[in-house]
């Protein structure tokens, strides 16, 4: 099972073109972060676990349809580190192992309020869609 | 001369400051490698001239190893990143000319690794010897 | 043809155990060149050197190969020996047959054959041996330091110490750099100015320092020894030599709203300053874009108060034109700028400040008198939040930070933190670290007291973003050991900027052909071994122009600095290595290669007038290696595609020799 999951951490590396090692802990990303409050693991820790591969928390957490893609952490990072890439590459190693999503485009609107910034609109829209 | 076993003729190039220095700290140490590599000095790593290790092998050299201060430490601040890249291209030059890549190697070695050298020097006279003699740059003229 | 002769060593048992000693020096006799061959117990024993210096004589002998010890050992003993028999020194050659022959061979068969073949390899070497012989170069007897700060009065003094005449040239109009504007010092807590100020004073009443103030470099030329500099003297529109500093033209002089570079622009001087009161010089300077008289010609207030008449407005940028035999690099350093740092909104707010402009807040001679006020509304700052580690450490984008640590933030911010706390402990003060780096005597208590005693927050974490609303500055950060976003109302936000070598040092660094890393922080020669010399002969480096230093560190390099400088001084005469590069002009096609290659700068070219064959002369531009510069590493001679460069006692036909005679 710990194979697995350094498989599919591997993967999520790969695919996102992240080098988690770059990271120093030094929490710029979560203390940049607007959907912090909202997500259950924070952009600092989703670095963490998928350089340790502890991968399962991460792929059943909300926190991964909580993050605004407003890639505030990649802007900040000082390392260049880039951890909304990491998630959105989390999220879809998630939703192709399931083979579902966790909501479609059609619900995106209804979520809608006025506050949100055009880009994560446009973001939503993208993680949502198909 | 005949020769019962066959034994490789290695020529080591060591940078006066490190790997000479190295080689020397093997002997302090009794640290025992092939009689079959013979050293010889330069002031640095950059001083070896592609043209020294093309002569060796003309003279037929089975193997040259090229020994240097470790990237960061050269005695002239800079001299092993040249031959770093120097020798990048030649030795892939001489394994397009047939000279294989195992016969021709660049090792870093610091004043304190007498150990290291001794132990390079026995993994190179044993890679070079399973390699054979080098027939495919040596000039029979020069052979007396 | 040489004649030469081997001289093979027993070294007690230690070769003589493991090589037939007799059979090598039997063996050698009959080389090219050879015309006598011995062998003897210990060779460097002062019979053994008698027997060589005689065999010298009596054969008349013009090379020596002796088989024995390694080089290292005893190439300089059998070298004086040579010498003693009136050969030139570098006709020796050793062949190394203890450390690297009969101490690593076991068996006395392959052990002999091995020292015959290194034997023939010297011996061959020998017979293309040449005699050299060391330049020499006079030394100019005086130092110039380049950098007013800390380092450079540190350096300057020291020199002038053992009794040597320094320059120093400063760019601004008064010594003290950076460590004039700051506040207190870590980690005792005495006053910068307290100490600094005395040193200043030292270096104006030292009779051997001069002090080229509001001075550039514009020109060097020459080398170790003999450096040739050109020093420009800006135009400061007041006799230095007349003027007083009493500060009357100061007083009256009506331009008041120029911001004071000395305070970082938060407070204004007049157009007519004196940077601060202990300056050194205390001379006034008149800021030629601000003043209304030499702008438009209207005004000259200043020269009708001065009852010295210092000031003259028709002063012109003067050359001065000085030798040297060193130069002390101590061009010091700068916090980066903070324009790339949207997130911290230190331009959209006043209320952000960085932490040399927090100096200047909390120093007693600063624009507020020492008092810790905003600068927004000089309202006393309830909640400060002290941000580490801006611009340091950052590897994403090269123009925003740097990579590397800048080494002296956590320290002056454990000290700021700790000095708010203790003045006015009603004053929340919240650290954000990554690290808290306090390697350094006594730092790290240092570090604690702020925690444990003066009850300084130091969150692991760092600040995302910070807005300002209202009269607060909205403070959003993370602390990563609780797992918490922060979020803080803060009156004041404090940046540890990182720091970066001054804008001066890339010019000069070309000026000098001095090596600088990527970061512009000039390389030294050894980073462990010779950490205060550049790799360029004469040029010293002293404080944070090498990289991040405090004050302790900078003035034990600045003093390491003037040590070095001093051994160079007292020398007449610098003899150099013979071994060094020379080009065959004949050979040589100008192309500049080599010049790229040299890590010294030792290689310049002249264009060179030639007889071409049919007697008509022709100028042709080739390569000329400065001996006095020249370290012999021979990365030219490689690098010469027209094989015109050659590094002597180290020539292509003798190492070419040595690899034939090893491969026979």
């Amino acid at each position: 099972m710990h194979n697995n999951n350094r498989k599919i951490a591997d993967e999520i590396i790969f695919r996102s073109g992240v080098n988690v090692r770059k990271c120093m802990k030094c929490g710029k990303c979560s203390g940049t972060c607007p959907a912090y409050d909202e997500m259950e693991y924070h952009p600092h820790q989703f670095v963490y676990m998928v350089e340790t591969g502890d991968i399962e928390p991460l792929m059943n957490s909300k926190s991964l349809y909580m993050c605004l893609s407003c890639f505030a952490c990649v802007e900040r990072c000082p390392r260049g580190v880039e951890p909304a890439k990491l998630i959105e590459a989390v999220r879809n190693a998630q939703v192709r192992q399931q083979d579902k999503n966790h909501m479609t485009a059609n619900d995106v609107p209804a979520k809608l309020d006025e506050n949100i910034p055009q880009q994560a609109i446009v973001s939503a829209l993208r993680k949502y869609r198909k | 001369m005949q020769v019962n076993e066959y034994k490789p003729l290695i020529v080591a190039f060591c940078c006066n400051w490190c790997s000479y220095a190295g080689a020397d700290l093997a002997g302090n140490n009794r640290l025992n490698y092939p009689a079959d590599v013979k050293i010889i000095r330069v002031p640095c790593s950059c001083r070896v001239n592609p043209m020294f290790i093309l002569r060796a092998f003309q003279r037929g050299a089975d193997g040259v190893i090229i020994c240097g201060c470790h990237p960061g430490d050269c005695h002239y601040t800079s001299g092993n990143y040249y031959t770093r890249r120097r020798m990048a291209l030649l030795f892939s030059m001489l394994d397009y000319l047939g000279i294989e890549r195992e016969r021709t190697r660049l090792e870093w070695v610091s004043a304190a690794e007498g150990a290291k050298f001794a132990a390079t020097m026995n993994d190179f006279v044993q890679t070079v010897a399973a390699l054979g003699e080098n027939k495919r740059l040596e000039d029979l003229r020069c052979k007396k | 043809m040489q004649r030469i002769g081997v001289f093979v060593c027993w070294c007690g048992s230690n070769i003589a155990g493991t090589v037939d000693v007799q059979a090598v020096s039997e063996a050698l006799k009959s080389e090219p060149g050879v015309v006598y061959s011995t062998n003897y117990q210990y060779m460097c024993s002062q019979a053994g050197q008698d027997m060589i210096i005689e065999a010298v004589k009596e054969h008349n002998l013009s090379g020596i190969v002796v088989c024995s010890c390694s080089p290292r050992m005893h190439e300089a003993t059998f070298r004086k020996t040579a010498a003693a028999a009136g050969l030139n020194p570098y006709m020796v050659e050793i062949a190394n047959i203890r450390e690297q022959c009969s101490w690593v061979h076991k068996d006395m068969l392959t052990g002999t054959e091995k020292a015959i073949i290194l034997g023939k390899a010297a011996v061959a070497k020998v017979n293309l041996n040449t005699p050299l012989i060391p330049g020499e170069s006079p030394v100019t007897k005086r130092a110039l330091v380049i950098g007013g700060g800390i380092a450079g009065i540190q350096t300057a003094l020291d020199i002038a110490d053992a009794g040597f005449p320094v320059d120093i040239v400063e760019t601004k109009p008064t010594i003290g750099g950076k460590m004039a504007q700051l506040d207190k010092t870590f980690p005792t807590l005495d006053c910068a100015a307290c100490i600094l100020t005395p040193k200043m004073v030292d270096v104006a009443q030292n009779d051997k320092i001069r002090i080229f103030s509001y001075s550039e470099i514009e020109e060097i030329k020459g080398f170790v020894g003999n450096f040739d500099v050109t020093i420009k003297k800006k135009a400061r529109f007041v006799k230095e030599e007349i003027c007083t500093g009493c500060g009357a033209c100061v007083e009256k002089c009506p331009m008041k709203k120029i911001p004071n570079e000395f305070n970082l622009g938060m407070d204004n001087r007049r157009a007519i300053y004196i940077p601060f009161a202990q300056a050194v010089p205390k001379v006034a300077t008149i800021d030629p874009s601000a003043c209304n008289m030499l702008k438009n010609g209207k005004c000259g207030i200043c020269s009708k108060v001065c009852a010295a008449g210092a000031i003259d407005y028709t002063q012109k940028d003067e050359f001065v034109n000085e030798k040297y035999g060193a130069i002390v690099v101590a061009t010091g350093f700068n916090p980066i700028s903070m324009d790339k740092f949207d997130e911290y909104a230190y331009n959209q707010s006043k209320d952000v400040i960085t932490s040399l402009e927090f100096e200047r807040l909390t120093n007693a001679a600063g624009p507020t008198a020492g008092k810790l006020l905003r600068p927004s509304d000089l309202e006393h700052p309830h909640t400060i939040v002290f941000v580490q580690c801006v611009g340091s450490r950052c590897a994403s984008c090269a123009e925003k930070g740097k990579e590397y640590c800048s080494k002296i933030c956590c320290m002056y911010t454990a000290k700021h933190a700790m000095l708010v706390r203790d003045k006015y402990p009603d004053t929340e003060v919240y650290v954000f670290y990554i690290d808290v780096r306090t390697p350094g005597k006594n730092f790290d208590e240092f570090y604690r007291r702020a925690v444990e005693e003066y009850g300084v927050k130091y969150i692991k974490g760092m600040v995302g973003k910070v807005t300002p609303e209202g009269n607060k500055l909205k403070v959003r950060a993370s602390d990563l050991i609780a797992g918490k976003q922060l979020n803080i109302d803060a009156d004041l936000v404090v940046l540890a900027a990182a720091i970066e070598p001054d804008k001066s040092a890339r010019p000069l660094a070309t000026m000098l052909t001095a090596s600088m890393d990527t970061n512009d922080f000039f390389t030294e020669a050894h980073p462990k071994l010779r950490p205060v010399e550049s790799p360029t002969a004469g040029v010293f480096l002293s404080g944070a122009c090498q990289g991040p230093k405090d004050i302790p560190e900078t003035v034990s390099q600045a003093s390491a600095a003037a040590s070095k400088v001093i051994g160079l001084l007292c020398k007449d005469k610098l003899t150099g290595n013979p071994c060094i590069a020379s080009p065959n002009e004949l050979m040589c096609n100008g192309c500049s290669t080599c010049e790229n290659v040299c890590p010294y700068g030792a290689i310049t070219y002249i264009d060179k007038e030639f007889m071409n064959h049919d007697r008509t002369k022709s100028l042709r531009r080739v390569a000329q290696v400065n001996p006095a510069v020249c370290q012999g590493c021979g990365a030219c001679t490689v690098a010469c595609m027209s094989g015109a460069m050659d590094l002597r006692g180290f020539m292509n036909t003798q190492i070419c020799a040595e690899v034939d005679a090893i491969c026979r």
